[in-house]
């Protein structure tokens, strides 16, 4: 049972990462830039939500909803100011811009809402946490409803990403930048648009991250932004379906490694697999393979 | 005529084999930049105009000039993007730490305790840094940077379980993932998530200097080099430098392991700055900070470097009044100057305004022509 219980609490976490992967996963796709400000946006979302149900008293779901517009703008908002003035200048520039913005967002927020922790109240306060198998097994309401989120964002995002006319033009930008504009598709629209739906997914994450681990400091984001863009590479970064197998293997084995081996090196053993994943596939589990031009 | 050949393959090495004196240049400003930093810094401390706190800073300054030339070894002039460098200052500052100690008992001369930590910092960190990069250095791009992250982050990590101390009849012990027991607080050396603890400050600004130089001449002498070049051909275009018969790996794990060795001196000497260094110290935003230093003072400039990193260094420190918008203010800095050195347009207005007051300098518009030209050549192919 206590497998069984690691592993409901291993995609428990493991869903959070891969909604969190996804818009690195997008972004990296569509602009190819490692967008290190993203674990600070899923940080602002948080204390979004949290601003909008304890200080301003709002419904739980309705703060979710206020966050999610709120970090879809600053998504959107963050690539116009930041990255597009760099766009197609290498990528060590944007690296560094990319870094300076998720400074500022945490500074930002260290100035709003200062370094004490915030305790988060989770979108299922008061929801009895579900006991099967007489008492043994626990699931909680997070857990299941993470899960669940993250099957939904999966299935939405990949029918968007291939049956909309949206979707398709996203992906034809994220195949050739030049050739998508020279048949008429809006380029700045396309990356607009994916940060955006980054950045939203971003808040869901945010949210859902918090309800399960309730403290809230400006850092928060930092760590999990940093392993779901590992979950990111690991399922093979640029790939939707790779984002989400990353996230949950990688969710998986953390759990595991904490509670099998150490919790200290829990860290370790997460990022030691993607040496080794990465080592047997250089390009993750289903990234492209990049034939080379001479 | 190998050499030759590598000259014109990396197309910046083609330039500064005609321009030969460039690279004198080079050694001249970045020796010359640290000496009379040092003299003017050392005489501010004499004389009383710099405090106590800048004091302090002196020789973190220097540790973090050495580690910007020597991440620049790796992003610049070997062209791959590290985001572990902090990793490799780790090793050489809790192994440098842990031999200070040990040797220390026997040996009284305080340099030469210090000398000898720093070398055994150097081969530890060019140990792990042979061990990382054997396998990694075939990644490419994006790639190889998540790796040295993975890395940086699993140092940081093991360095959080691993303890080091003496025990009552002044053996040396070790323990993986549990304290020490039975054992004094004075004689722990290294206690997991504390860190390197109970160090004697050894480390002295005179110390920070000559890292400095060392640093600036192994850097130097290999971009001078038949290595160098070839490092550099690579860079500029791989599939060329092995048509010729380069090997890769080779000299990119040469580049690497020297810049590891480098990075795990100059964390050695930081290491025997304070009395305590816990491992968090370590982790990527002190790799990111490096890199910041190595952008901002350009990419394979290695005086650049030196500036960036010394200014970057003192600046937060001066300004800690502002402490709550000091960060914020760097953030936005960064920003901007990002944008205003590598957007197109606003690059191309300051050459514009640049070539006006300089119009007898027209060697950029040769400089110009072959970038274009390859430009075309990628997107024809």
């Amino acid at each position: 049972m206590k497998l069984l219980t690691n592993l409901i609490s291993g995609l428990s976490l493991g869903s959070v990462y891969a909604i969190i992967a996804l818009g690195y996963t997008m972004v990296y796709g569509i602009s190819k830039m490692l967008n290190f400000a993203h674990g600070d946006v899923i940080m602002i979302g948080g204390y979004m939500s949290f601003v909008m149900s304890v200080y301003l008293g709002m419904n739980a779901w309705l703060a979710l909803l206020i966050a999610m517009f709120v970090c879809t703008c600053l998504g959107i908002l963050i690539e116009r100011l930041a990255y597009r003035p760099l766009r197609g200048t290498g990528s060590l520039a944007v690296l560094i811009t990319a870094i300076g913005v998720s400074y500022f967002l945490q500074n930002v927020a260290l100035l709003i809402w200062g370094a004490n922790p915030k305790m988060f109240t989770s979108l299922f306060e008061g929801v009895q946490p579900i006991r099967l198998a007489g008492g043994s097994l626990t699931v909680t309401a997070e857990s299941l409803f993470t899960i669940a989120a993250n099957i939904i964002v999966m299935i939405v995002l990949t029918l968007f990403v291939n049956k909309t006319k949206a979707g398709k033009a996203m992906r034809a930008v994220s195949e050739d930048n030049g050739a998508a504009q020279l048949m008429g598709i809006n380029v700045n629209q396309s990356i607009s648009l994916t940060f955006a739906i980054g950045s939203g997914l971003a808040a869901v994450a945010g949210v859902l991250m918090c309800s399960a681990y309730p403290v809230l400091t400006p850092t928060t984001g930092a760590m999990p932004g940093i392993k779901a863009f590992t979950a990111a590479v690991f399922g093979g970064i640029g790939s939707i379906p790779g984002a989400m197998i990353g996230g949950l293997i990688l969710g998986i084995i953390e759990i595991f490694a904490r509670a099998y081996v150490s919790t200290e090196l829990a860290d370790a053993i997460v990022f030691a697999c993607l040496i080794i994943v990465l080592l047997v596939k250089p390009t993750g589990l289903l990234g492209k393979k990049i034939s080379e031009k001479v | 005529m190998a050499d030759r050949i590598l000259k014109s393959i990396s197309t910046r090495g083609l330039k500064n084999a005609v321009r030969g004196s460039e690279y004198k240049k080079e050694a001249l400003i970045s020796y010359g930049l640290l000496i009379a930093g040092y003299i003017v810094l050392q005489l501010g401390a004499v004389s009383g105009l710099i405090g106590r706190n800048l004091q302090g800073q002196f020789v973190p300054i220097c540790v973090y000039i050495s580690l910007a030339i020597s991440l620049n070894l790796v992003v610049g002039i070997s062209g791959e993007l590290s985001l572990g460098h902090a990793g490799f200052m780790a090793v050489g500052c809790f192994s440098g730490v842990l031999v200070a100690r040990v040797v220390g008992l026997h040996l009284g001369f305080e340099p030469a305790v210090v000398l000898i930590a720093m070398f055994f910092g150097a081969v530890m960190a060019a140990l792990a840094g042979f061990v990382i990069g054997i396998p990694i250095l075939g990644l490419r791009g994006d790639y190889l940077a998540i790796v040295t992250l993975a890395f940086g982050e699993i140092i940081v990590n093991l360095m959080n379980v691993i303890y080091f101390g003496f025990d009552g009849n002044g053996h040396l012990k070790f323990a993986f993932n549990h304290p020490i027991e039975g054992i004094e607080d004075n004689d722990r050396i290294i206690a997991g998530a504390i860190g390197a603890t109970g160090t004697k400050t050894m480390a002295t600004f005179t110390m920070g200097l000559l890292l400095c130089l060392f640093t600036v001449f192994v850097v130097l002498n290999l971009k001078n080099s038949k290595q160098g070049r070839a490092i550099m051909s690579i860079r500029d275009n791989r599939i060329a430098g092995e048509s010729i018969g380069l090997s890769v790996r080779k000299y990119k794990l040469m580049a690497f392991v020297t810049s590891a060795a480098l990075a795990g001196m100059a964390g050695a000497l930081y290491g025997l700055n304070f009395s305590t260094v816990a491992p968090l110290k370590f982790n990527f935003n002190t790799s990111v900070l490096i890199l910041v230093f190595v952008v901002l003072g350009g990419v394979g400039n290695i005086w650049g470097g030196i500036i960036a990193a010394a200014i970057l260094t003192v600046l937060p420190e001066a300004f800690r009044q502002f402490a709550d918008y000091r960060m914020l203010t760097y953030a936005v800095v960064l920003i901007l100057v990002m944008i205003a050195t590598y957007n197109p347009t606003i690059k191309s207005r300051v050459s514009a305004i640049w070539a006006k007051l300089k119009p007898v300098k027209n060697k950029d518009k040769d400089k110009d022509k072959p970038k274009k030209a390859k430009k075309a050549g990628k997107e024809g192919a």
